[in-house]
């Protein structure tokens, strides 16, 4: 859709940094929240967002998860646990420490997700919230997914050290670095986090390292950006998230992956139709909502 | 009825609203001084504890981005910021985040939250701890913004900004705290977007905005001496704003003056004066007048301060030359 200009929002693609979404949402549970950044088609999927929703929230339909108010880069559904991305670098940090200490303030044993990329580091309400999560000992998670490029500059262009997984010790925010390709290892380090938010123990931070495989926006894969980066993207591909978690499937479990595979295609075909179907918001309503009632 | 001062009546608001529900909290920086809120939330840690009143580190970026977060998480939060100037650093939060929200996502969540941000002009306190920045708020879709003047509105005003279920910036004024006035033990609201008529008058509208409508309220007792009835209109809220209250005054007036304690340049008396020209060219006799602020920072020394903020005279002075320029001069002088 990104590709042949279907859709016309800006669609900063997750394909390649997919073991990361579905490792830390699945070791949530009922009544946790995660909250995402601008590249978080793969979040709002892995947590239980509406596929249709997602499609047409891009198609810019009113069926879509923001009513086509959002776009790509806002995507909501509350009944999953997401309550909203914004593409603001680093915006919903602030807000899932937010949350944290709204469980916190209640007694509920409830976890907040923070997903952010690694440019998010270079933002100081990041090490703002660092300190106040671990200060008020939040049920929060830093998820850094660091895939090397913030926008088209690589982390060496933007740092001098490759350190994030430093980021949360000056704050007292135990860290953690995790091949963010290899679902297996996101999900234990992210239970382990979600173990110590839910017994009172305070934030953790995990740097998931992985690479995106398209541009920083829209389908290109940025080849533009430089000859170094056709390298790394070949280097890359070749530790596809999704296939290594197949493989396993398969070799471990010698499950059959066709049955789910044809299900899948199904269950998108389906999405995409009904949302190519549904109708586009009404011009006349574009005035509502600015407030709430 | 009961006498309580402005400072006062804010904090019997808070502690009202935390007593009668449990999701409101208040964050934000010296909220266990003594002295920081200006006795605004004295004690309030020590009433409520500390898990619902947070003192927090200097960080007001995330600090508020939290009040957001816990807002869309089913809290009622307060977020304090003891100076407005230091409020710039959460504009993120504020503008991006809590003010776009609920159109965002089509209606689908809101964020009742409460930032309260206090000026505080005067006392050599120079151009970083003094600013009145409401008309960069006003200018946003999706954020409210009031600005009591009297203590009964700053306690209303107050409660109904914590019923809300948008994103409202509560803004009071360290040169009000020590005002006067009656105000109901019970918790009450005061309308958002609703302007009270302060006193009642013929020859000319002084439309006010929070210090400057007290100001007003000064100037209209000197100008009653001088033989003009002023009718002084205390806004209480920039967004939304009592359009129909000021124009039905002008309309009978028929002179205005709008008293804005922020600059001149881009700030809420141009959009009322604007809309005051839009709507009511015809019904005025003299060109609209404002008293604002210079369009320059805040001077520090005592010398220049005195003559930075514009006193009761500057608004009679203003009165006067707008009837000077009035096209019934001598009627609107009788």
């Amino acid at each position: 859709m990104s590709e042949s200009g279907e859709a016309r929002c800006p669609c900063h693609l997750s394909i390649g940094q997919e073991a990361i979404a579905a490792g830390v949402c699945a070791a949530l549970g009922a009544g946790d929240t995660i909250w995402g950044g601008h590249r978080s088609h793969g979040h709002y999927l892995a947590q239980g967002g509406s596929l249709e929703g997602l499609f047409a929230e891009v198609l810019g339909k009113v069926t879509g998860c923001a009513g086509g108010r959002g776009g790509s880069m806002h995507l909501m559904d509350t009944e999953q646990g997401i309550p909203g991305t914004v593409p603001i670098v680093a915006g919903t940090v602030p807000l899932a420490a937010g949350a944290a200490l709204a469980y916190k303030l209640r007694g509920e044993a409830r976890v907040a997700v923070a997903f952010f990329g690694d440019g998010a580091l270079e933002e100081g309400s990041v090490h703002e919230t660092l300190n106040l999560a671990a200060l008020y000992r939040l049920p929060l998670i830093f998820v850094c997914e660091n895939n090397l490029y913030s926008s088209h500059l690589h982390w060496s262009e933007r740092r001098v050290a490759d350190n994030l997984n430093q980021a949360g010790a000056f704050h007292s925010v135990p860290s953690q670095r995790v091949d963010g390709n290899q679902v297996e290892a996101v999900y234990n380090a992210a239970r382990e986090a979600v173990v110590r938010a839910r017994l009172g123990a305070g934030p953790s931070f995990l740097e998931c390292r992985t690479f995106r495989w398209r541009g920083h926006v829209g389908a290109g894969s940025d080849e533009d950006v430089g000859v170094r980066r056709r390298g790394e993207l070949a280097e890359w591909l070749a530790r596809d998230p999704i296939q290594r978690a197949e493989q396993e499937l398969v070799m471990k479990l010698a499950m059959d992956l066709e049955p789910h595979r044809a299900a899948i295609d199904q269950e998108i075909d389906r999405a995409l139709e009904a949302a190519r179907q549904a109708a586009a918001p009404d011009p006349r309503r574009a005035g509502e909502h600015v407030c709430a009632r | 009825m009961r006498t309580l001062t402005y400072v006062e009546a804010i904090r019997e608001a808070h502690a009202q609203a935390m007593a009668a529900d449990r999701r409101v909290f208040l964050i934000g920086q010296g909220l266990w001084s003594p002295w920081y809120a200006g006795g605004s939330l004295e004690d309030l840690d020590r009433e409520f504890g500390r898990e619902r009143v947070l003192d927090s580190p200097v960080s007001e970026n995330a600090v508020t981005g939290m009040a957001v977060g816990a807002a869309l998480a089913g809290m009622r939060p307060i977020v304090f910021h003891p100076r407005l100037d230091f409020l710039l650093l959460a504009m993120d939060p504020v503008i991006n985040q809590a003010a776009n929200w609920s159109y965002l996502f089509a209606g689908q969540a809101s964020v009742p939250l409460v930032i309260r941000a206090v000026i505080n002009r005067g006392g050599e306190q120079g151009a970083q701890h003094s600013q009145a920045l409401h008309a960069m708020f006003m200018h946003v879709p999706g954020l409210k913004t009031v600005m009591p003047a009297t203590p009964v509105d700053a306690k209303g005003l107050l409660l109904a900004a914590i019923d809300d279920p948008n994103p409202v910036l509560y803004i009071d004024d360290r040169w009000l705290y020590s005002q006067a006035g009656p105000v109901p033990e019970e918790m009450y609201r005061t309308s958002i977007g609703e302007a009270a008529v302060r006193r009642i008058g013929r020859d000319v509208t002084i439309v006010g905005i929070s210090w400057m409508a007290a100001q007003a309220l000064e100037a209209a007792e000197l100008l009653t001496n001088q033989g003009i009835e002023a009718e002084v209109i205390d806004l209480r809220s920039l967004k939304p704003w009592d359009q129909s209250r000021v124009l039905e005054s002008v309309r009978k007036t028929r002179h205005v003056i709008v008293a804005d304690p922020g600059w001149r340049t881009g700030g809420a008396s141009a959009e009322i004066a604007a809309t005051i020209a839009a709507e009511a060219f015809h019904d005025l006799d003299a060109p609209i007048e404002r008293v604002t602020l210079p369009d320059t920072p805040a001077p520090t020394s005592r010398a220049e301060e005195q003559a930075y903020y514009p006193e009761p005279e500057a608004i009679v002075a203003t009165v006067w030359r707008a009837l000077g320029r009035s096209k019934d001069q001598a009627g609107a002088a009788a």
